[in-house]
């Protein structure tokens, strides 16, 4: 609640500053709302995302730009006809041409590993500077000058503190809409891409597009940036568009702290007065007129990423008595309606095959000639000594890897050409062996995100809140879950701060809450105590009631047992035995390849 | 465009090309080592041209300061470490070693007649002030991130960029230099003339390459720098230190950096932010290696250069442009080739 009167209590003074301050503060204010625009972009892309882009002052000036020409040139070309130079137009072109270019250094760069954004954009950030400063109807290194001033309901927008009131308005809204973003389930997914690819991928969230989203809304907002300082300012040159200012943006993410939408706010408004003032400061101490407070920036970043990497605003949130910290708990209507649920195949269907999988590494051979198979309501155990070739195995079954030989089918489909991704919509989800959660993220949030694929709502709904109804059976749904696996008294607790057991159970929920009809478990018992072991066979057993097909691989025989029906034992990377538990108990082979040989 | 504009551009962008495949292959080293893209390694090609410009006219490159105040910070941070464990004779040693070699060249620069030195040993100075800022450069900025994302070296390695264009404006000031070729005299082939620096320019490179060729294919020290870039952890657990690689990486990072920069000084007027397009342009040659293949990298870094030589000609004002948009078809093959989610670290 404290968190709201905040809010409203800056929102009063940002509305009275105007009439109190001087001219120049007003100045000051509209270019650190500027600023921050395009800084929250950058905390999406970098704090949330985990990626980075130096091309967001390219961005800004490509929405600078296009409002500049379509409003200042006399004879606009045949098909720009129709804006009429009105400054609207200009945004709506700019906004155009932004959301175009954005795709497409998207969709070359961001399915590569991480290096490759940040390259592309500053390979961009540099072309479009030397363009603007090249093509004369651009007007060249000199610009283009005698933009109109921006007119609304009748209200002419040609003072600074008239302009004022719309910067601050749209940012304002820019920063509720990816508030509203970010705590949706398009949000979660965002959230996932800094917990490891992998894992998103695995619960049915396509990474590349969550990607591409943010990289476009920051993109976008960098423009709607741009627009408003050109009809601030009245005059566009691509000084302000250079990679140098590139540089800044990422900065002022930086030193306010990437990880809060806040925290855009707080580093526009530190960084942009600290360059005030060392600009008047230094050239006192060192003489010239250099640009020396880029030496004392960069060092001061550098400082920053080895002590306090979460920026200022993390530091601020700490200095904050404990009662006063947002206590954010997301609340769970239990009268929402139910998720609906797939039909779960027939009790002894073949759901999962492996026929003659071989895998091989270079000359070594991980699988070699595995088949086995998987029926609706049994559990299936894998085995084997360490080394033996399980994981790898695993590997296949869930289509992280595909196979060097043979096939494997789930629901009569090959998997030779399927994704994690694609495995997870047909009914297949898993948990991993080194625990794959997001730390920071509440328990219930992160079993939400199994539930991914069963809500429909996309991002434009998101941005405005529009799907809450949606979101409030998946919340249900991940608490109902949570409570099903006995971790019902920790829905609000940091994922992080579980015990690894209680991890690992917690993967286990965000699996079921993709409502599977198959479930990889990969050592679920590991570091579980011995009454949450007898928990855990006790759930997976009503799981198998219901008729969930569940191939675990475990190493605790106890625990493999007394649970499974059926195991396959590995070797060497080959099967050296199947059957019931207590054959296996007395094959040989196994107790060879277990205990050490006889002689 | 007839043969005469064609050989001189041609020669043109074989000359940058060469030094864009040197900087390439740094840039290259120093990420597969360390996973650290080198964003400042333009600064230490402008260092290292400005520093020997500076010496030519006689006047003191400035320079020797920075070196004694980041050794003099580099070794506080040593002791300090020290006197938290026990103080280790070798490491003392060695404090009293860097301490002694900043200062030797304090003395010397300051001493020395810097205008009238032959060639030679205005080269060696310049080098011997600018070699030793790389592993400082590891040990103050990136060593305490080692472990960090790598999103967060890439940061860094901006921030130590931007640092390190407004040292050089404080250092040497805001106007370009030139230096004195090499040698003066110049070949005829036919009836085009070749500048001799461009012979040396090329035979340096070929050399420098050859010789790092062989440093990392048939000695020891090569060869645990290419297991710590196959393998960092798997490096270190057969007692391949990960702050010597790096350290290593960034001298000779900084050597190949400041050769360059001395190399091509005669040819054009550098200023001091000159370096970080230059940089950037082995970044697009390593880019187009994948930022994994040295032999690539060269090429492209090659191709580079020509492609700039003969757009010059054609489109001087989109030089650049053409230049950076390279890389562009050779993201979309990338991206089109690989298929599998990539898990960053």
């Amino acid at each position: 609640m404290k968190q709201r009167y905040l809010i409203i209590i800056g929102l009063i003074t940002l509305f009275l500053a105007p009439l109190v301050l001087p001219t120049f503060q007003i100045t000051l204010l509209n270019y650190i709302g500027l600023y921050a625009l395009v800084v929250l972009g950058l905390v999406l892309l970098t704090g949330v995302g985990g990626m980075t882009s130096f091309g967001q002052a390219a961005f800004v000036g490509l929405g600078a730009y296009a409002t500049a020409y379509i409003t200042t040139t006399e004879q606009l070309p045949e098909w720009l006809s129709w804006t009429a130079g009105s400054p609207w137009a200009g945004l709506l072109v700019g906004i155009l041409l932004t959301a175009v270019v954005a795709l497409f250094l998207g969709a070359v760069t961001l399915k590569l590993s991480g290096h490759y954004l940040p390259l592309g954009t500053i390979a961009w950030g540099i072309s479009l500077y030397y363009l603007f400063g090249t093509m004369s109807s651009m007007g060249g290194h000199t610009g283009i000058s005698g933009l109109p001033s921006l007119n609304i309901f009748g209200i002419s927008l040609d003072k600074g503190e008239k302009i004022y009131y719309l910067i601050w308005a749209i940012l304002m809204v820019a920063i509720w809409i990816t508030s509203n973003l970010l705590n949706s389930r398009e949000g979660r997914a965002i959230r996932a891409l800094k917990g490891g690819q992998l894992m998103a991928e695995s619960m049915g969230i396509n990474t590349f597009r969550s990607k591409m989203v943010i990289f476009l809304i920051s993109a976008i907002f960098a423009a709607l940036s741009g627009w408003l300082y050109a009809h601030t300012q009245r005059f566009v040159n691509p000084t302000p568009f250079g990679l140098q200012m590139g540089i800044d943006y990422l900065f002022m993410a930086l030193i306010g702290g990437a990880a809060s939408v806040w925290g855009a706010l707080l580093g526009a408004g530190v960084l942009t007065m600290l360059k005030q003032w060392l600009q008047d400061f230094l050239p006192l101490i060192m003489g010239g007129s250099g640009q020396y407070e880029t030496i004392v920036l960069g060092l001061l970043i550098i400082f920053m990423m080895q002590r306090a990497p979460g920026g200022l605003w993390l530091i601020l949130v700490k200095l904050t008595p404990v009662s006063w910290r947002n206590q954010h708990r997301i609340k769970v209507d239990t009268s929402a309606a139910d998720l609906p649920r797939q039909a779960l195949p027939k009790k002894g269907d073949l759901l999962l095959e492996a026929r003659h999988v071989t895998r091989r590494f270079g000359g070594l051979v991980a699988n070699n000639n595995m088949s086995l198979q998987l029926h609706a309501g049994e559990v299936l155990a894998l085995i084997g000594p360490n080394g033996a070739g399980k994981s790898t195995m695993f590997n296949q079954l869930s289509a992280v890897d595909s196979p060097s030989d043979g096939e494997v089918l789930f629901l009569n489909q090959s998997l030779s050409n399927k994704t994690s991704r694609q495995v997870a919509q047909m009914g297949m989800s898993r948990t991993f062996q080194h625990v794959k959660l997001l730390p920071t993220m509440s328990a219930l949030e992160n079993v939400a995100l199994g539930a991914h694929m069963r809500g429909k709502k996309g991002v434009l709904n998101a941005l405005f809140h529009l799907e809450r109804d949606e979101e409030q059976r998946l919340l249900k749904e991940a608490q109902y879950q949570l409570n099903r696996v006995g971790l019902g008294d920790h829905l609000h607790t940091e994922a992080g701060s579980l015990s690894l057991g209680q991890q690992r159970i917690l993967e286990i929920a965000r699996a079921l809450c993709s409502d599977p009809c198959v479930l990889l478990l990969d050592e679920p018992a590991a570091g579980l105590r011995h009454k949450e072991k007898q928990a855990l066979a006790g759930l997976l057993k009503k799981l198998r009631a219901e008729g969930l097909a569940i191939l675990l691989v475990e190493h605790d025989m106890d625990f493999v047992m007394n649970l499974v029906d059926r195991i396959v034992v590995m070797e060497f990377g080959e099967k050296i035995a199947e059957g019931l538990p207590e054959e296996i108990q007395t094959n040989p082979a196994v107790l060879e390849a277990y205990l050490g040989g006889a002689e | 465009m007839n043969l005469q504009i064609a050989t001189l551009l041609g020669q043109d962008g074989l000359t940058n090309g060469a030094i864009y495949a040197l900087l390439a292959l740094s840039i290259l080293l120093v990420f597969t080592v360390t996973r650290i893209l080198l964003i400042p390694l333009g600064e230490f090609v402008t260092f290292g041209a400005l520093t020997m410009a500076a010496i030519q006219m006689g006047k003191l490159p400035q320079l020797e300061w920075l070196l004694l105040g980041l050794t003099c910070i580099d070794c506080s941070l040593d002791l300090y470490q020290q006197a938290r464990s026990r103080f280790n004779r070798r490491k003392l040693q060695g404090v009293a070693l860097k301490l002694g070699y900043a200062a030797t060249l304090v003395i010397l620069v300051h001493t020395l007649p810097l205008a009238e030195l032959p060639m030679g040993a205005q080269i060696l100075l310049t080098l011997a002030l600018i070699v030793p800022l790389g592993p400082i450069m590891y040990r103050l900025f990136f060593q305490p991130l080692a472990d960090a994302p790598s999103l967060v070296l890439l940061i860094v390695s901006i921030a130590v960029h931007v640092s390190m264009v407004g040292t050089g404006l404080l250092l040497f000031g805001p106007e370009g230099a030139r230096t004195k070729p090499f040698s003066d005299s110049g070949f005829h082939l036919g009836s085009v003339m070749l500048k001799s620096q461009t012979l040396w320019v090329i035979l340096v490179s070929i050399f420098l390459i050859v010789t790092l060729f062989i440093a990392f294919e048939r000695t020891l020290y090569g060869k645990a720098l290419r297991a710590t870039a196959v393998n960092r952890m798997g490096a270190r657990l057969l007692g391949i230190s990960p702050v010597f690689a790096g350290k290593v990486t960034f001298a000779l990072a900084a050597f190949i950096g400041s050769a360059s920069g001395i190399l091509i000084a005669p040819i054009t007027t550098l200023y001091y932010d000159s370096g970080f397009i230059i940089s950037l342009k082995g970044f697009v040659g390593a880019i187009i290696g994948g930022l994994v293949s040295y032999p690539l990298a060269a090429i492209g870094s090659v191709a580079v250069g020509m492609v700039e030589a003969f757009s010059m000609f054609w489109a001087s004002g989109y030089k650049e442009i053409i230049v950076f948009t390279l890389i562009i078809p050779f993201l979309i093959w990338r991206s089109m080739t690989s298929h599998h989610v990539e898990d960053d670290e």
